[in-house]
């Protein structure tokens, strides 16, 4: 193999796998290590300026940081990285005079911004420092999209969604709430000088099935059902309910309805539980409420007896024990259905050069989130359907970036590279500025609300976070995967002391080979194919050394057995490139 | 600072014949200097017990003092040792072993400990042909005390001190077939791929096996100058052969040409294949190992690899005809089978 470059810049990043996995690319363990200082407000900062919302994501994402997280493969369970956010929001103090100074002059564009969810609100964090006037629409009564409309308040306070929120609402953001738009083509004709839409996949599929249309006052889609009840116009729902799907949304509306008199709630999925879409611990929480999640059942029927739903009738899907059985009915008075939702544009002609494809998405550059009218910016569900908040910040950012290019005159194509930096970390001799032994302690449980007393008031937040003591510990469980261990050919003497010493076998000195040899010839094959190598140029010996990075605990004794240090210790920083960053 | 090692491994650990992984062989955390030549050895110890799946509560790791002699500290942590008084480890580990002949006896030692203080024991125990692994950490300095040159120091060697050695140097492998040892070696600790596969011969060998270990002393004895450097020996050191080593239990997959390939059946029944060019050195004759040796020497070249090996050899039980139970697990009525049996002996002498 050839050496490894370590100058592009996202070789370290891939390392991060909690960072890389990030759609935000969070400094992950940056701000873990900033906890476990108790120095909350950093911690935030370092999250406000990538995730924009961390009380928010601090309870609600999607953390596909977490599944990656190396701590998973020693041991079973990886940092609770989304709970330490919710740590540094909850013990943090007042943090506005941080946020970026927005100038008193305005730079002489204006945008538009249609939707107010996370990727519009990103967007106009990103642009308002830099002097754009931002106008922002959106046909609900408050900013927020589907964080406000859909996700439950015993999941997420209103409180914690208001507060940051209009930290950038605060930066100047001219809105116009309840504002439905209604054509674009007339809506272009305004004097924006770009648009971004970020109106979300508002959708709900249905479920067309015999019985639908009467029972029409009896079965609700249930996105539609979550923001009715978040807005009040719903407050109660019948004792039997079956709630239709397997993703978060349906687990939103089961503990929803538990909450609202819906005793006898349960969930159908066509599936195994195992296969659900649903995150794993939002599963847990919908069973820890005691409320059934029933496998392997495809609706067939709507019952309707007397004009009113009575039941469903379900056929026994494949892969069930009673597969080829009888249809059985399932008794309910209401029906949700959590099925899918797509994102929708009627309010878009056809005429005025957004093109579209097959499935009624707009044709967006993955890259630059720029449609096919040069002007229109795309982002969030918007843009590709509906995925999560995380990944809508992510694209509010990068449209951001083009907004500002593409009204600087420049390429939008041209992204400015990240800004990083490797920072060495050596204090003395075995000592280092990070805290590099690694701790052993478990993950730690999030404690709850009594499940009878929140199951009573669907406002009462279940989870109540971690408090300092548990915050710090878990928070020393990060094993600080951003302190790279880089190796300097040119002083190593190959005396084998880091190979000796190295816990979990990564290091190897070898001849070279290709990249499928070389992982196979290592002490313990390097079978995860994509955790890289990282490889040196030859040694004195004619052998090379190859890092298998999949299992390094950056515990830093490679490099205190060092006697030449050919090892460092090094801080990777590496940081999204942003909007008007120099 | 660290003064523990994670306790988390790779979890795709391999396990071995016992079912055990090599974590099981290791020891606590080193507190050699970094770099230390000791510290790979230790490692090799802890590979070779581990591709042999030696039990660990079947091995006795015994040591007298220096740097070398706390390494047993940093391996087989699960296995019995003794350290013992400076240079006497050769009398401990013939008392246990006299004691118990069914433990693997590993001795380890360095150059002072050997060559010095223990010369004499060193001496003896290869006369006697004791059962074990006899291990120096050969460095050619006092690391312990401050990297003074040692009597395995070549001379004209220069340490870190910069005054070149004045005296002559003990060849402790010449030294060893001169007395009879069955199974003599040399090794460097920078080659593992060589290394481990010797610690695997020798623990195999039946009666006495020394392996010289040139392992250079970072902190006193690493410039370029010192013959016990990891530069120098990289760039002067020669094999005697290749080999392999094939433990009893596996089966032998592979094939070489018969014409250069010489294999030796040890006691247990293990094979090592000795691989051979033509100019290479015959391991099996006493006088050729000499002379491979002395004309190495003469060349400022390091021999490596088996230099000596017969499997003639009968350990001190066989010498001494001892019964094949551990001496240490016979009981009274063994030692003092009584006055009628007693009176039998008598009677044969009648």
């Amino acid at each position: 193999m050839e050496p490894t470059d370590t100058n592009n810049p996202e070789y370290f990043h891939r390392v991060i796998d909690c960072q890389y996995g990030c759609p935000a690319h969070t400094r992950v363990p940056e701000y873990i290590r900033l906890i476990a200082n108790k120095r909350y407000d950093d911690a935030y900062m370092i999250n406000w300026e990538s995730n924009v919302f961390p009380g928010i994501l601090g309870r609600v994402c999607d953390r596909p940081c977490e599944p990656v997280c190396r701590r998973g493969r020693v041991e079973k369970n990886a940092v609770a990285i989304c709970r330490l956010k919710r740590v540094c929001a909850d013990n943090k103090g007042d943090i506005r005079d941080r946020l970026p100074k927005i100038p008193e002059e305005k730079n002489g564009r204006k945008i538009a911004l249609i939707g107010g969810g996370p990727a519009s609100l990103t967007v106009a964090s990103d642009l308002m420092p830099l002097g754009y006037e931002v106008d922002l629409f959106d046909d609900q009564e408050a900013a927020g999209g589907f964080i406000r409309s859909q996700v439950p308040s015993f999941r997420l306070p209103q409180k914690v969604l208001d507060e940051e929120v209009n930290y950038i609402l605060d930066m100047g953001v001219k809105t116009h709430f309840s504002t439905y738009i209604s054509s674009m083509k007339e809506f272009l004709e305004k004097d924006y000088d770009a648009v971004f839409v970020g109106t979300g996949a508002p959708r709900g599929k249905d479920l067309m099935l015999p019985g639908r249309e009467e029972g029409e006052a009896f079965i609700h889609v249930g996105i539609n059902w979550l923001a009715s009840v978040q807005y009040r116009h719903v407050e109660k729902i019948a004792k039997k309910t079956l709630v239709i799907g397997g993703g978060n949304t349906a687990m939103d509306c089961c503990r929803t309805a538990k909450r609202l008199g819906g005793n006898d709630v349960a969930v159908i999925i066509r599936g195994s539980q195992e296969k659900m879409k649903a995150s794993p611990w939002e599963i847990e929480d919908t069973l820890h409420e005691d409320i059934p999640i029933l496998e392997y059942l495809s609706p067939l029927e709507y019952v309707i007896e007397d004009g009113k739903l009575t039941g469903m009738l379900f056929e026994h899907a494949k892969g069930s024990p009673k597969e080829g059985e009888e249809p059985v009915l399932i008794p309910c008075n209401e029906v949700l259905l959590a099925i899918g939702q797509d994102n929708a544009f009627p309010w878009i002609e056809q005429d005025i050069g957004i093109t579209f494809d097959d499935k009624g998405r707009p044709d967006i550059n993955a890259k630059t989130f720029q449609s096919t009218l040069e002007k229109v910016f795309f982002g969030g569900d918007a843009a590709f359907g509906a995925q999560n908040i995380i990944t809508a910040v992510a694209h509010g950012h990068e449209a951001a970036l083009s907004i500002h290019l593409f009204l600087e005159g420049k390429d939008v194509n041209q992204r400015p590279i990240p800004a990083s930096d490797l920072a060495g970390q050596k204090l003395g001799y075995h000592d280092w500025i990070y805290h590099s032994e690694v701790h052993e302690e478990q993950r730690h449980e999030v404690p709850m609300q009594p499940k009878v007393k929140s199951i009573k008031d669907r406002l009462l937040e279940v989870e109540l976070g971690f408090d300092k003591q548990v915050g710090l510990k878990e928070a020393l469980r990060c094993i600080n995967c951003d302190i790279q261990t880089v190796f300097y050919r040119d002083k190593c003497i190959e005396c084998d002391a880091c190979v000796d010493i190295c816990p979990t076998t990564c290091i190897n000195f070898l001849a070279n080979g290709d990249e499928e040899d070389l992982r196979s010839r290592l002490a313990i094959p390097a079978n995860v194919l994509w955790e890289p190598l990282y490889v040196s140029d030859l040694l004195p010996t004619g052998r090379v050394m190859v890092k298998d990075e999949n299992v390094c605990l950056h515990c830093g004794l490679c490099a205190e057995r060092c006697p030449t240090a050919a090892w460092e210790m090094e801080k990777y920083t590496y940081k999204i490139a942003k909007a008007g960053q120099k | 600072m660290t003064y523990r090692r994670p306790t988390f491994r790779h979890p795709n650990l391999p396990k071995n014949d016992l079912g055990y992984t090599k974590r099981d062989y290791e020891g606590g955390i080193s507190t050699l200097c970094a770099g230390c030549g000791h510290d790979s050895i230790s490692n090799a110890i802890i590979q070779a017990c581990y591709e042999m799946a030696l039990e660990p509560h079947k091995v006795a790791k015994m040591s007298g003092i220096g740097c070398s002699s706390k390494t047993p500290a940093y391996f087989l942590g699960k296995s019995h040792g003794f350290n013992s008084v400076h240079g006497r480890m050769p009398s401990i580990a013939t008392g246990a072993n006299l004691a118990n002949r069914d433990l693997t006896y590993i001795g380890v030692s360095g150059d002072g400990d050997t060559a010095s203080i223990g010369m004499g024991q060193f001496a003896h125990v290869i006369r006697r042909n004791i059962d074990m692994t006899y291990i120096v950490m050969n460095n050619g300095c006092y690391g312990l005390t401050k990297g003074q040159d040692s009597a395995t120091a070549d001379r004209g060697s220069k340490s870190k001190k910069g005054a070149p050695n004045p005296f002559e140097s003990i060849d402790l492998c010449e030294l060893a077939i001169q007395l009879g040892a069955g199974f003599v070696a040399r090794s460097f600790s920078g080659d593992k791929q060589q290394l481990v596969p010797l610690l695997k011969a020798a623990l195999a060998h039946k009666g006495f096996s020394l392996i010289d270990v040139i392992s250079p002393c970072v902190t006193f004895n690493n410039p370029d100058t010192s013959t016990k450097s990891y530069q120098y020996v990289r760039d002067h050191s020669e094999a005697t052969a290749t080999f392999d080593f094939i433990p009893l239990r596996m089966e032998i997959t592979t094939t070489y040409d018969k014409g250069t390939t010489t294999p030796i059946t040890m006691h247990d029944g293990s094979i090592i294949n000795l691989y051979k060019s033509d100019d290479s050195v015959d391991v099996t004759s006493r006088r050729a190992a000499i002379d491979a040796l002395e004309e190495h020497r003469e060349q400022n070249q390091i021999l490596t690899g088996i230099l000596y090996i017969s499997e003639e050899m009968r350990d001190t039980h066989e010498i001494l005809q001892t019964c094949d139970t551990p001496l240490n697990t016979l009981t009274e009525e063994d030692l003092c089978p009584g006055s009628t049996t007693l009176a039998a002996i008598v009677d044969q002498y009648r």
